[in-house]
């Protein structure tokens, strides 16, 4: 088993009294990508949203157990949230281009870290779209507004924009979501690219995509973990019923 | 069991300090309403309820408002306000209620981009302004149709702040009539009634009590109106007799206040019962407020302003 | 056609002959001001002195006067408003402390003005001793300012998608840097169109400066906070109320320029936020 990125233990995390994670633990593997699947409202999207603590300002929710990113417990007493999210990136579902230009978009994160020197900054700029597929395609436009990029554009936009960060973990929700199949398989094939340098737990917006790209996978239901293992065994070799239920296309 | 790492601390310590001290004054500042509103009512209080200890009730509430002779009584000047606000509304709320189902309604587009941006001209303009125009311009108007002695009378105010509340009446009655789902306009449509039939008989109907909110507030503002009444109704601090009292000039409690204080001295009888005229405006307009923010705050959890 | 739609017609035309009752007049009104401004106004009538108990000469110490008092209230009640509306949008919770900071901003706007003389001539004229003085007077007329400033401003901050606010999180921003490089230059267009409006409403009030800080003729520009002044708003209730056998084409002139500064500002604010709707990116 290789090194652990992400551990999760014995995560519960209730909405009111509506309990969506129900005593969740895992381990995600560092330099794979790993895929949280399920249908709707199974709480994977949730859990991705608790790596990185984007929840914190919903009230009404509680959490016990505890999630670590290398060897920091996320959720002790005295972390500091913004510096957290240095750590763990997150691309939403549809394409959020923050108002300005490509190069803003790309910098908003690294300059808000205090990084000044404009060297730095132009290197990070080229190196996080590069990264992301996105280089060849805007280096001539860098300050045009982000807002007139293509969808697909927009979400490598926004890729680029958390790798500028040098996260050690990616988030990603649903990223091809809004996309056409050629933009969708140009992200997938920059997430491959991208599982070198960082650890990349997705959301993937259909089981096809999910058994494409998975190294890693993890299947919920109704706020379980149902059961998770390498990528193929758990498509193609499932143990559990459920989850070959799932995969195979026989209900949700 | 971990602590922090040593990286999260160093990130921490440079920006968070001067982040702690912006949030905590915007908080401050947040509660800052209150605090104005409460030092307002202290300051009313404080000045005005002397008033009530220093002039004998018998006196305050007359119907006599001679300063000079020590004579307080408050009625002509309450009276005054109510006929000019009642008078007002009285002309101010068909016609805004009218223009509001006009705007949202009925209205092809081209008209609505004339009537609104002059609703808000008209709410921009000064109100000493139209109570130059309502001297020169209303009150000889006033003065030759009605064959009356003067044009300066309650009727002139009536209109000009009739005219000064309307677009208070307007926009909060058109959002009234904007929260009316569709749904109920489509069904109406849909068992055949005509659009007019399916304003009077659904839509405004489903709006009344933010309609009766438009009408509080159109209210609120026409009482507390001062400067352009002060310039047409004439001051004249007589009981209104009659329905042709309407005719003869007034005085309203904001008119009072602004023609005299200036000339009181600090800490006098006078300048107290001016204080407490003041007090009672503030307490009209107060529980107005409170009335149509119940309203909403009801109207709030059931979802929409309707 | 049939007669219910012939009583819709006739219906409709109704609405709009009201509809024109409503704006008809103001159309006249602001048409007839100018109408009989513009042949007195001149050049010498902006800049020069009033003489011979006004009845002469020009209106600048007014025209300074109010607009000395406008960038007061501006000074004050810009971070105020501003600030209060950045509470109640990005930090307040739906409690009962809330509603009420609401009622109060609600309570406030409807005070009268008239109301708000008494409060300014209390408090800062004679409770901390101002004395009748540009001081006192651009604090009450701020106060009595906020509450437009500060709903138009929330209502800017709110209408910032709160995805924003999200992918600043996300990329390890603070709130507060959120708010302050993503929500506050988004929302500065509607803010600005909220200041614009609260200060074009101080500067053509007269109730509050009443007993605050107008004078009633006062030939000299103001030197300190501690002056008073005469201002536009006052000085056009003076001349058409106070001061007999006062030659028309004044008054006329002087109800000119307040409401051209007026509706000036007002066209400014339509024009910001026209521009400003059609160039954003959400």
């Amino acid at each position: 088993m290789v090194k652990a990125q992400v551990r999760i233990q014995e995560v519960t995390y209730r909405y009111g009294s509506r309990v969506v994670l129900r005593n969740v633990t895992l381990d995600i593997p560092a330099n794979q990508i790993t895929v949280f699947f399920g249908p709707a409202s199974s709480g994977k999207t949730t859990l991705l949203r608790l790596i990185n603590r984007l929840n914190d300002d919903i009230s009404g929710t509680s959490l016990s157990g505890h999630i670590y990113v290398g060897d920091q417990d996320i959720y002790a007493p005295g972390v500091d949230v913004p510096s957290l999210r240095r750590r763990v990136g997150m691309v939403f579902a549809l394409p959020l281009p923050l108002p300005g230009t490509i190069r803003e978009n790309v910098l908003y994160g690294p300059k808000l870290a205090g990084i000044r020197s404009r060297a730095r900054l132009e290197e990070i700029l080229y190196k996080s779209l590069s990264q992301a597929a996105l280089w060849d395609e805007v280096k001539d436009r860098l300050d045009d507004r982000a807002s007139a990029l293509s969808g697909g554009q927009q979400q490598r936009l926004c890729i680029a924009r958390s790798l500028a960060l040098e996260p050690e973990v990616l988030l990603l929700d649903e990223p091809t979501s809004g996309l056409d199949p050629i933009s969708t398989a140009k992200v997938e094939q920059s997430l491959l690219a991208l599982k070198e340098h960082y650890t990349i737990i997705i959301v993937p917006h259909s089981v096809q995509q999910g058994a494409r790209i998975a190294d890693y996978a993890a299947f919920f239901l109704m706020g379980e973990l149902v059961e998770h293992g390498p990528g193929v065994q758990v498509f193609q070799n499932a143990r559990d019923r459920r989850t070959e239920d799932y995969v195979t296309g026989r209900f949700g | 069991m971990k602590k922090p790492s040593s990286q999260t601390r160093v990130a921490r310590l440079p920006s968070r300090p001067l982040e702690f001290a912006i949030e905590s004054l915007i908080r401050v500042l947040g509660f800052s309403a209150i605090g104005f509103v409460t030092l307002i009512f202290i300051f009313l209080l404080t000045e005005g309820l002397p008033a009530f200890l220093q002039v004998r009730p018998g006196n305050l509430f007359s119907t006599r408002w001679y300063p000079t002779f020590d004579l307080y009584g408050v009625l002509p000047l309450i009276s005054g306000s109510a006929l000019v606000t009642i008078t007002a509304m009285l002309i101010a709320f068909p016609m805004g209620l009218f223009t509001a189902v006009f705007v949202r309604e009925v209205a092809p587009n081209w008209a609505r981009e004339v009537l609104k941006p002059l609703i808000e001209v008209l709410a921009g303009i000064p109100s000493v302004v139209l109570g130059f125009f309502g001297m020169t311009m209303l009150a000889p108007i006033v003065r030759e149709v009605l064959g009356a002695p003067t044009g300066l009378t309650a009727l002139t105010g009536a209109i000009i702040l009739a005219y000064m509340s309307l677009p208070t009446i307007i926009s909060v009655a058109e959002d009234a009539l904007d929260a009316v789902p569709k749904s109920y306009r489509d069904a109406s449509l849909a068992m055949g009634a005509t659009r007019w039939q399916t304003i009077w008989r659904v839509v405004v109907p489903s709006a009344r009590s933010g309609i009766l909110m438009a009408l509080m507030l159109g209210m609120g503002r026409a009482i507390g109106e001062t400067m352009a009444v002060m310039m047409v109704t004439g001051n004249a601090a007589r009981m209104p007799e009659g329905l042709q009292a309407i005719l003869k000039p007034v005085r309203t409690m904001t008119a009072t206040i602004a023609a005299e204080m200036g000339e009181v001295a600090h800490g006098s009888t006078h300048y107290h019962v001016l204080f407490g005229i003041g007090l009672i405006l503030f307490a009209i307009t107060f529980l107005i407020n409170l009335a149509v923010a119940s309203m909403m705050f009801q109207k709030r959890s059931r979802g929409g302003l309707r | 056609m049939t007669q219910r739609h012939l009583i819709q017609r006739l219906g409709f035309i109704f609405l709009g002959l009201v509809g024109f009752l409503v704006v008809a007049p103001i159309l006249f009104v602001v048409g007839s001001i100018i109408w009989r401004g513009a042949g007195a106004l001149t050049w010498r009538f902006l800049i020069e002195m009033p003489h011979n108990g006004m009845k002469s000469g020009g209106i600048l110490p007014a025209i300074v006067g109010t607009l000395v008092l406008t960038a007061g209230v501006a000074i004050v009640a810009i971070p105020v408003g501003v600030g209060a509306a950045v509470y109640l949008s990005e930090y307040a919770t739906d409690n009962w402390f809330t509603r009420a900071i609401r009622l109060a901003i609600v309570n406030l706007s409807s005070i009268p003005s008239v109301v708000y003389g008494l409060f300014g001539l209390g408090l800062f004229v004679l409770f901390l001793g101002f004395g009748t003085s540009i001081l006192a007077g651009a604090l009450t007329l701020a106060i009595m300012t906020l509450p437009v400033i500060i709903s138009t401003a929330e209502e800017a901050l709110r209408a910032v998608p709160a995805e924003f606010r999200t992918v600043s999180a996300s990329l390890g921003g603070t709130k507060w840097q959120g708010i302050r490089y993503i929500v506050l230059p988004q929302a500065l267009p509607g803010i600005l169109t909220g200041v614009i409006l609260g200060l074009l409403r101080a500067a053509g009030e007269t109730a509050p400066i009443l007993f605050t800080v107008a004078a009633f003729y006062l030939p000299r520009l103001p030197h300190s906070p501690f002056d008073e002044t005469m201002a536009l708003p006052y000085h056009l209730y003076v001349i058409s109320t106070q001061v007999p056998g006062m030659p028309e084409g004044v008054q006329n002139a002087t109800a000119l320029v307040l409401l051209a500064l007026v509706l000036t500002m007002n066209l400014v604010a339509s024009i910001i936020r026209s521009y400003f709707r059609r160039r954003r990116e959400w």
